[in-house]
């Protein structure tokens, strides 16, 4: 973060505006100079589009299916709610930066061991909205709030149970969801 | 099956071997390039304008207001749109849907693309095609199926037939000790695949690459050059990686078209990319049902007469009738049985496969009336399907290939713990008063088998290549096609590499039907077959061989090696090399059995517990387990099966309890048009789903004695979910999704209970 | 989307100042705002990003006992804050009934109050709405009425606003500091809401923060919020209600009761409060609370069910009001899935 340049000053009285900026963010853990051409461009259709980072995926661009979800300054977001022009300073991480030196990330692992992926199209949202999880709530391995936790991530081909299931393996909560009383 | 096929599983087979799923890493990664993924260089992008109004014409655009747009690079109207050589409204196989590509002014449904913005990039299409604004002329639209004028269409689905009959049912139901009589309701449905459907269309002068997902690219090659004009070579369709079709990319859909016109008409790589919302459009859904059951019971439990009569919704400009009540004819015992189908035309999009289509709402019906049935006789619903087991397939009489069904009965029932559920509903509640029901359905899906090629080489390393164009729509199909070529060739997985998804390679039929492990496995099955053959002979000719002069019947491919009976072995690799050969090839074909589909019945079956709970007051339902049994023949991958079957019974749940698409009877547009108001299941809706694999095995399916899990999962279900939610009730809501209200206003409530 | 200038301001001032232009809007979480803009429904020339401001994402006491939380502060962060969780735990149990964590890790606390409603034809930017466009028209009039409003609804709009966080904080008397040009302001929350629903701030003005009394607290002990929706975590409620209840002497001293999804408002039924005020608590007392609450309901075309249903769970929250605030907001927030529990964290 030391190394960003300073944010570009404000222009408040100018309709016109930040037509055209550069943000500097922290990409999986590099530092990059970005130019933005529109001050419209979202940060999925930053990574995606202009940055050749596909991992997210558009499945709804609202909000509502998860599959764009990344971590913003730590946190899991929906990329396809943030708009790019005001990361100026931020630190972004997204699926291609998971896990390292060729290995799986644990929760990388979890997912392929417990088949929790068919399609594979909301993966990449699930296993970043995953590694948010863990972030806010902790090793906490109730299954009630994996999946409550979860519920922002839509799946489509019916891979819920087998993704709590690596997740609470990840957990260290026995790799079973165990069937209720 | 052919002659001198080899042993299908031996020692260290990779059938039926859990392994991980090849393309996992692939995915979890985010390396899996799905086709909006692609960037070619001068990539322009494109957006289409969908109709509001769901009849009528368009009469005006601005297109002035959209080209102003800084970035917009052209509009692809009727006007301007590339010539085609066929009409998008012509039948020019035996099944093709019309499409709209822009062929004139009409518009007969809502969301129909009725023109397209090109821009520099996806911000400046996606103003362009606001500011597009299309005015109409809008003519009134009838979208509602219960006032519309019924018909009786020539065929059901893709061609079967609207009718069938064995035996009087009429006389059957006039006799019968008991009758019961319901209709049940099931709501218009939306795929909704999490990838939306995407092309990036490349044109090289007269030849086109299309990166776009497909569940049948050698259909869609066709279909494509077909309308482009275009030799099918001259059309190179890639789909590695499909992002869930589940029925809506079987067919080549009209805005895939309409990005390859757009990069036609620019002169430039074009991306087109649906938002969810045109999802809703141009792609498919699954019609809306209205479906009467009436049952003739005789004393002793067993059914006299079942009818099935369905009434669906089309288009008023093509044909597909959800086969709704077909399946009915082929999973209980009946002394007679019918099922019928009558239509209606809506001023919607044409309606298309979808997840078990016809099954899923027609085994929901059946389902339902069974346990209606059996609580008209006092019996226990799992006793009653057991009773009413059908032995041969009713309709048919013809015996089945194999049905393992009480077996899954068993097992599903045993981990489940079925026994002891009380006979009467409202019985049972959990420590915070919510009522607590327990259901079943049974689970029911033809096995089908299309026609299919594959090719297999085998290099001089002993390693192989095998290529057909197959489709990975997250099936697993990659993972198990590679585990039966490596049976067939007799290596070791690690020395097989599959290529699949384009449509360059050979046709490998379409991943539809649950078919495509069947039907692409036995085309490489044949494959594997024909080039082991070619090995033996090699071998047995060769006199520097260990099998010299052996007989090619006594001998088999495995772990890399030919084998005699009698522990003579000769390495692949070792034979290439005496014979001086870098390499051999061999194709093989598959198709369906005809005498055996002729004289057997054939389909997978299961069994189907849901336990509910639900809130008393409020009406809010939580499917809190679910457990299915399933035998659908050899499994190839038991870790890929269990997660096929566990998503088609959250489908199933869906069907029960959350999907519906609500269309406007003011517009004639999908109101819910989003996955916000469109509701799927989400994690906290599913506590507890479980897929038990029941052994069997099936000798006259398909060489490979495969069946097919892809949807079965979601028959049985359906019905299982809303059979617990009247066992814990008492109240039996036969519109589906069953809504919060419906069943709240229909329960006496806790505290009038209490008053009372 | 329109091209918008985007400007990010680094004082209040400047942001007051660069507000006052036309066509423009605030820029919080946006998890909103960008979502109107992609349908078109929200086509802003100018764009005023808050998270270059100060102090506007912070919950801090206030002197005269009460808090006050920034108008900024992510809905996540009000979820876990240690002194919300003490003082008005129903506000936490509230924001983790809504949207996903996705959302909630961006949306904002003045951006949920003032969010737009889900009404289809609010969403549709070529149909008819009054609210978007007044005189218009209503498209929403033409449908089932499901998603309608039961109470308060206008000839205008009968869309139902949407938020979670309001109902409780409507039942809590919370009021909101106002900036504007001119200074500063404190208005009840009710009165933001206007008739339709919509917000009454005049163009320019900024919610700086959302003031809960000091009373609020007194009511941490007994206050639960229940929400009926149609997926068990992220849906929109059908209908919700909040109950908050102050209890000695075996009587409940006093009362806050608000419900959600059945008006264009949150709703507080001033009639229910006041058979429960001073009762010793019953299910007699509930249901005779909940037919007051909903006395003035009318149905519009088919939703009639809804004055039932909400008139349930009313019942049903002040029912687990009266058991008592739990020590941990339930996995399922507001679901009537959480364990029913016994309750009685503060006794």
């Amino acid at each position: 973060m030391a190394d960003l340049p300073e944010p570009l000053p404000v222009q408040s009285a100018a309709p016109e505006a930040a037509e055209a900026s550069i943000i500097g963010l922290t990409l999986n853990g590099v530092t990059r100079v970005v130019p933005l051409d529109d001050p419209r461009v979202t940060l999925l259709d930053l990574l995606r589009e202009r940055l050749g980072l596909s991992g997210a995926k558009k499945g709804c661009d609202r909000g509502q299916c998860g599959a764009c979800t990344v971590l913003l300054d730590g946190r899991r977001v929906n990329a396809c709610l943030v708009l790019a022009v005001t990361l100026d300073g931020a630190a972004v991480e997204t699926i291609e930066g998971l896990g390292g030196g060729g290995a799986l990330h644990p929760l990388q692992a979890a997912f392929v061991e417990h088949d929790a992926l068919q399609c594979g199209f909301c993966t990449p949202g699930q296993i970043m909205s995953a590694l948010g999880l863990l972030a806010e709530e902790g090793n906490d391995p109730d299954p009630e709030r994996i999946r409550a936790g979860m519920s922002g991530n839509l799946c489509r081909c019916g891979a819920h149970p087998a993704i709590v299931a690596a997740i609470r393996a990840v957990i260290g909560a026995g790799d079973r969801s165990e069937m209720p009383e | 099956m052919a002659e001198g096929t080899a042993p299908i599983s031996p020692e260290g087979a990779a059938i039926g071997r859990p392994i991980a799923r090849d393309d996992g890493v692939a995915k979890v990664t985010g390396r899996a390039r799905y086709a909006a993924d692609c960037r070619p260089p001068g990539l322009l992008h494109a957006v289409i304008a969908p109709s509001r109004i769901a009849r009528g014409r368009v009469t005006a655009f601005d297109l002035d207001a959209a080209m102003a747009e800084p970035g917009v690079v052209a509009v692809m109207t009727p006007a301007n749109r590339p010539p085609l050589a066929e009409d998008p409204d012509a039948k020019t196989a035996p099944i093709v849907f019309r499409l709209d590509l822009l062929q004139d002014d009409r518009i007969r449904y809502a969301g129909q693309p009725v023109a397209v913005v090109i821009g520099e990039t996806l911000e400046a299409a996606e103003e362009g095609a606001f500011r597009l604004a299309p005015a109409y002329a809008a003519e009134p639209a009838l979208v509602d199926i219960d006032a519309a004028e019924p018909f009786v269409p020539e065929t059901v689905g893709l061609g079967a037939p609207v009718e069938r009959r064995r035996g009087d049912v009429e006389a059957a139901l006039a006799t019968a000790a008991h009758r019961v009589q319901r209709r049940y309701e099931t709501a218009a449905q939306v795929h909704n695949p999490l990838e939306p459907h995407a092309v990036v269309a490349v044109w090289e002068g007269d030849r086109l690459w299309v990166d776009t997902p497909s569940q049948n690219v050698a259909r869609a090659q066709r279909r494509i050059a077909g309308l482009l004009g275009l030799p099918p070579d001259h059309v190179h369709i890639r789909s590695p990686f499909v992002g869930g079709g589940f029925g809506a990319k079987a067919f080549p859909a009209g805005p895939q078209v309409l990005g390859i016109l757009a990069a036609r008409l620019v002169g430039r790589p074009v991306k087109l990319v649906l938002s969810r919302a045109q999802m809703f459009g141009a792609v498919g859904h699954r019609a809306p049902t209205r479906q009467t059951l009436r049952l003739g019971l005789a004393d002793d439990g067993t059914i006299a007469a079942l009818a099935h009569h369905a009434r669906v919704a089309s288009s008023r400009f093509d044909d597909f009738f959800e086969p709704a009540a077909a399946l009915s004819g082929g999973v209980y015992a009946a002394g007679a049985v019918e099922t019928t189908h009558e239509a209606v035309r809506l001023d919607i999009a044409t309606p298309v496969v979808m997840r078990g289509p016809g099954e899923a709402t027609g085994s929901l019906a059946l389902e339902c009336a069974i346990d209606e049935a059996a609580a008209e006789l006092g019996l226990d619903p799992l006793a009653f399907r057991r009773l009413n087991h059908a032995d041969t397939e009713p309709i048919s009489g013809r015996p089945f290939s194999s049905k393992a069904l009480r077996a899954c009965y068993d097992a599903g029932a045993a981990r489940f713990g079925w026994a002891g559920r009380p006979l009467a509903p409202r019985s049972l509640s959990d420590s915070d008063g919510r009522l607590v029901g327990l259901g079943i359905g049974t689970a029911v899906f033809p096995s089908m088998m299309f026609q299919a090629e594959a090719r297999a080489l085998l290099r001089a390393d002993g390693a192989a290549i095998v290529e057909l164009g197959a489709h990975e729509i997250g099936q697993g199909a990659a993972t198990a096609l590679r585990q039966i070529a490596a049976d067939a060739l007799g290596l070791p997985l690690s020395a097989v590499t599959l290529r699949t998804g384009a449509s360059d390679l050979p046709d490998a039929g379409g991943a539809a039907g649950s078919s495509h492990t069947a039907t692409a496995g036995s085309a490489i099955h044949a494959a594997g077959t024909a080039l082991v053959a070619r090995l033996a002979a090699l071998a047995t000719a060769d006199p520097a061989s260990p099998l010299h002069g052996a007989g090619n019947a006594v001998l088999f491919a495995a772990d890399g090696a030919l084998h005699a009976g009698d522990g003579r072995r000769d390495p692949h690799a070792a034979v290439l090399a005496r014979a001086g050969l870098g390499a051999i090839e061999a194709r093989g074909a598959a198709a369906p059995d005809r005498a055996a589909r002729a004289s057997h019945a054939m389909a997978a079956h299961g069994a189907v517990f849901a336990e509910v709970a639900v809130d008393p007051d409020l009406g809010a339902i939580r499917v809190t387990r679910l457990v299915g049994a399933f035998a659908a023949g050899r499994i190839v991958n038991p870790r890929l099966a269990r997660s096929q079957l566990v998503g088609g019974m959250i489908w199933g749940l869906s069907l029960a309890l959350h999907e519906a698409a609500q269309f406007d009877p003011a517009t004639g547009a999908i109101a819910n048009a989003d996955l916000g108001a469109y509701r799927i299941p989400v994690h906290a809706d599913l506590p507890f789903v479980e897929a038990l694999l029941v052994a069997e095995e099936d000798t006259l399916v398909n060489p490979l004695g495969v069946k097919g899990v892809g949807e079965i999962g979601i028959t049985g279900t359906a019905g299982a979910v809303a059979n617990a939610v009247w066992h814990a009730t008492g109240v039996r809501i036969r519109r589906f999704p069953i809504r919060i209200e419906d069943l709240a206003l229909a329960m006496p409530g806790r505290e009038k209970e209490d008053d009372a | 989307m329109r091209r918008f200038a985007y400007l990010r301001p680094a004082r209040l001032e400047e942001a007051l100042a660069a507000a006052a232009e036309p066509e423009t809007a605030w820029l919080a979480g946006g998890t909103n705002l960008v979502e109107l803009m992609k349908r078109g429904v929200a086509r802003p020339a100018r764009l005023v990003d808050l998270a270059g401001l100060e102090d506007l994402a912070t919950i801090t006491p206030l002197a005269a006992g009460g808090l006050s939380i920034g108008a900024a502060v992510r809905n996540a962060d009000l979820a876990r804050h240690p002194v919300i969780l003490r003082d008005a735990p129903i506000l936490a149990e509230a924001v983790l009934s809504a949207a996903a964590p996705q959302i909630r890790n961006r949306a904002t606390t003045a951006g949920n109050l003032l969010q737009a409603p889900r009404c289809a034809g609010f969403l549709d930017p070529g149909a008819a709405c009054n609210r978007r466009a007044a005189g218009s028209g209503c498209a929403a009039r033409g449908g089932d009425g499901r998603d309608a409003a039961v109470l308060g609804a206008t000839e205008a709009c009968i869309a139902v606003h949407p938020s979670d966080l309001a109902v409780p904080l409507v039942a809590l008397d919370a009021r909101l500091r106002v900036a504007g040009r001119d200074g500063e302001r404190t208005i009840a929350l009710g009165t933001l809401y206007g008739a339709d629903g919509a917000s009454t701030l005049p163009p320019g003005e900024l919610v700086r923060a959302v003031l809960l009394p000091a009373e609020a607290a007194g009511f941490a002990g007994h206050a639960r919020y229940l929400k009926l929706r149609e997926r068990t975590s992220f849906a929109f409620a059908l209908v919700s209600a909040a109950a908050a209840l102050r209890i000695a002497g075996g009587r409940i001293v006093a009362a806050r009761v608000a419900l959600g999804g059945v008006a264009p408002r949150p709703w507080r039924p001033a009639e229910a409060e006041a058979v429960l005020a001073g009762a010793v608590p019953t299910d007699a007392l509930f249901r005779a609370a909940a037919d007051a609450a909903l006395a003035a309901a009318r149905p519009i075309a088919e939703n009639g069910f809804k004055i039932e249903l909400a008139r349930r769970v009313l019942v049903r929250a002040l029912t687990l009001a009266l058991r008592g605030t739990p020590a941990r907001v339930p996995a399922l927030a507001a679901s009537p899935f959480a364990p029913a529990g016994e309750g009685a964290r503060h006794g």
